[in-house]
């Protein structure tokens, strides 16, 4: 039942109009000089591309690792009472512009990768956490007495029946920080962490939307394309009893 | 076995105990019905036992054991645990559900595929169907055998059942109590049932414990509760139709009046007749030479007919099985207007037969001594 409605009627449909707008924007690439540029300049593009991939790649586990284990521990007894205070400061962090987010960070640990990632990480962790916390919340009160009535210690409740429960909330979290990301990595530049901004900044200050898209196309793919992997992954991960038919 | 004893629960910050020191004993196999209206205390005093609830004052003690003395995640593995709200594990198949405990316990695979399969089959669900299916597939029904299969699975000697069919709608309520019943009769568990239904008390408990206001208020078989309500609110709550509900705990086996006159289709007409005349009869039951229900003659088709009584036997085919309950076999009679029911057994063979008199005398409160029977009543109006 899965399958007929990922191919519902709408499906082609969106295919085509995908695939017009990919057209149409291949064509004003081209008219902006885009592929002159990209082609002629491939090597620079591809390693600034996979210097991207790297900065989004580090912030985002060093995100999720700290932020998923935090989420969690926001839900266990003892931390209940500091729930609200760290999911506001969180928020407060989040609601900071993230060039503003990398300035603060630059100013103190000056420039370089560490900088960027240190700025991307703390950027990225509200989604996170927010979501673990809401995603254990939401699980069932009456699974946890049944866990607990059949003798399962309080760690075996937390891995066999609240995160299995919460997966898909968490993942949504953990999806929502990471394309966020690919787009807030490109500030990196500023502090000379290096990525697409290299390519998106340059192409601003000089006015050439040759170099500019050169920077700028590849940074959507990869949201893009995240977005699309974390799709399957859930689909993989996720028991099918969980997903609503 | 489960006893009580003094067990008191006083939440914090309330000055009113939520159970008031409840003393009582469940013998091993037996099933005791904790019931009593929504805040009476009964599910806080179940989930004391697995110490889903720590106690406040008394001692609660499992097969000789007092559960405060045991590790807590041991003692709960070994008790069954069955919540109205069912709560199955959505993210888990219906075999990895009933594996909860078992798996917990360490049971190899095969252990656990051969325990869930025995367990599916014995609450009727037919494991090549069930096991790999989630739980958003069940019928309510459905979802529930399979809680108790859960409950079950790693052979708990004693169960705590929370309103276990609660949520289930009336029909599948008696579907599910009744099967549970026959696995009780086999598994002899040592239960406790929790309910505010009457009926279902009276049906699913050897013992009724009722519950008010965290006290204690009568403890015993339900056969005592309708018989002999201690007070007024035992009354009330039992109900003002007790007096049928008794007929629920009874079988038409125990009423039956065994042997009751009789004769057998191959029996001469004339002679069964002058027999009927002799003792006022105007009906008469027939069998066979198996002893086997043939149906009943009427006296009046009888006179002058010179064959057997078999040529004139008329079709009784409403009848009742000894194991059946008085309230069914009550509301045949009443339903169809009959005097007598014919008591029979899987091979339709006689058993005995019920009268509306001995359903009346059984269950009845005697009033005689406020003037006897009132012998017969006619509809001749005012007798002066």
């Amino acid at each position: 039942m899965n399958g007929a409605r990922r191919n519902g009627p709408r499906g082609p449909a969106w295919t085509v109009v995908g695939m017009g707008l990919a057209f149409a924007a291949g064509a004003f690439a081209q008219s902006q000089g885009f592929f002159e540029f990209a082609l002629e300049n491939s090597e620079d593009v591809l390693r600034l591309f996979v210097q991207h991939v790297q900065l989004v790649a580090i912030s985002s586990a060093i995100a999720v690792s700290v932020g998923v284990p935090l989420g969690i521990l926001l839900t266990r007894g003892f931390m209940r009472r500091f729930r609200e205070a760290i999911l506001n400061v969180l928020g407060i962090c989040q609601t900071v512009p993230s060039l503003a987010v990398i300035a603060i960070a630059m100013s103190y640990l000056g420039i370089g990768r560490p900088t960027a990632i240190f700025a991307l990480v703390v950027y990225s962790l509200l989604p996170i956490v927010r979501n673990t916390v809401a995603g254990i919340l939401d699980v069932d009160p009456v699974l946890l007495d049944a866990g607990q009535g059949m003798g399962m210690t309080p760690s075996q409740v937390l891995f066999r029946v609240e995160l299995p429960n919460a997966l898909y909330i968490i993942l949504t979290g953990i999806r929502t920080s990471t394309v966020i990301n690919v787009g807030t990595a490109a500030m990196s530049f500023l502090v000379g962490g290096g990525g697409l901004g290299d390519l998106i900044f340059t192409g601003l200050a000089m006015v050439d939307p040759g170099i500019m898209l050169a920077g700028a196309v590849p940074t959507a793919f990869l949201a893009i394309a995240m977005n699309w992997a974390f799709g399957r992954v859930e689909r993989l991960v996720i028991s099918k009893g969980l997903i609503k038919g | 076995m489960i006893e009580l004893k003094q067990v008191t629960k006083i939440y914090p910050g309330s000055s009113t105990p939520a159970v008031d020191g409840v003393t009582l004993t469940v013998p091993k196999g037996e099933v005791c019905v904790f019931i009593g209206s929504s805040g009476c205390g009964k599910t806080t005093l179940m989930r004391m036992i697995n110490r889903l609830i720590p106690i406040t004052s008394g001692t609660i003690r499992v097969n000789g054991q007092d559960v405060r003395e045991m590790d807590v995640i041991q003692l709960r593995r070994h008790i069954g645990y069955v919540i109205q709200q069912i709560g199955l594990f959505p993210h888990m198949t219906v075999h990895e559900n009933i594996a909860t405990v078992p798996r917990l316990l360490g049971w190899s695979k095969r252990q656990i595929a051969e325990r869930v399969d025995e367990l599916l089959a014995l609450v009727n669900l037919e494991p090549r169907v069930f096991r790999g299916r989630y739980p958003r597939e069940l019928s309510g029904g459905q979802a529930q055998r399979v809680g108790v299969a859960r409950a079950m699975a790693a052979n708990p000697p004693v169960m705590l059942m929370d309103e276990p069919f609660g949520a289930i709608d009336p029909i599948n309520r008696e579907v599910l109590q009744d099967e549970f019943l026959k696995i009780q009769e086999k598994l002899r568990k040592t239960i406790i049932f929790i309910t505010h239904d009457i009926d279902e008390a009276i049906k699913m408990g050897d013992k009724i414990a009722l519950l008010d206001a965290g006290r204690l208020v009568q403890f015993g078989e339900p056969e005592e509760l309708l018989t002999r309500p201690k007070n007024e609110f035992v009354k009330s709550f039992v109900g003002a139709d007790r007096v049928l509900k008794r007929l629920n705990l009874l079988k038409a086996r125990d009423a039956m009046m065994e042997n009751p006159v009789h004769c057998l289709d191959t029996d001469p007409s004339g002679k069964v007749l002058d027999g009927m005349l002799e003792q006022d009869l105007n009906f008469l039951l027939v069998t066979d030479r198996n002893g086997r229900l043939r149906g009943y003659v009427n006296a009046s088709d009888l006179r002058g007919h010179t064959g057997t009584v078999g040529d004139l036997v008329r079709p009784l085919t409403l009848t009742v099985r000894p194991d059946q309950n008085l309230k069914e076999a009550l509301s045949k009679m009443l339903g169809y207007d009959l005097g007598i029911l014919v008591v029979v057994d899987q091979e339709g063979k006689m058993l005995g037969v019920l009268t509306t008199r001995t359903l009346v005398s059984l269950v009845g409160e005697t009033y005689d001594e406020r003037g006897g029977h009132w012998g017969k009543i006619t509809a001749n109006g005012r007798i002066l």
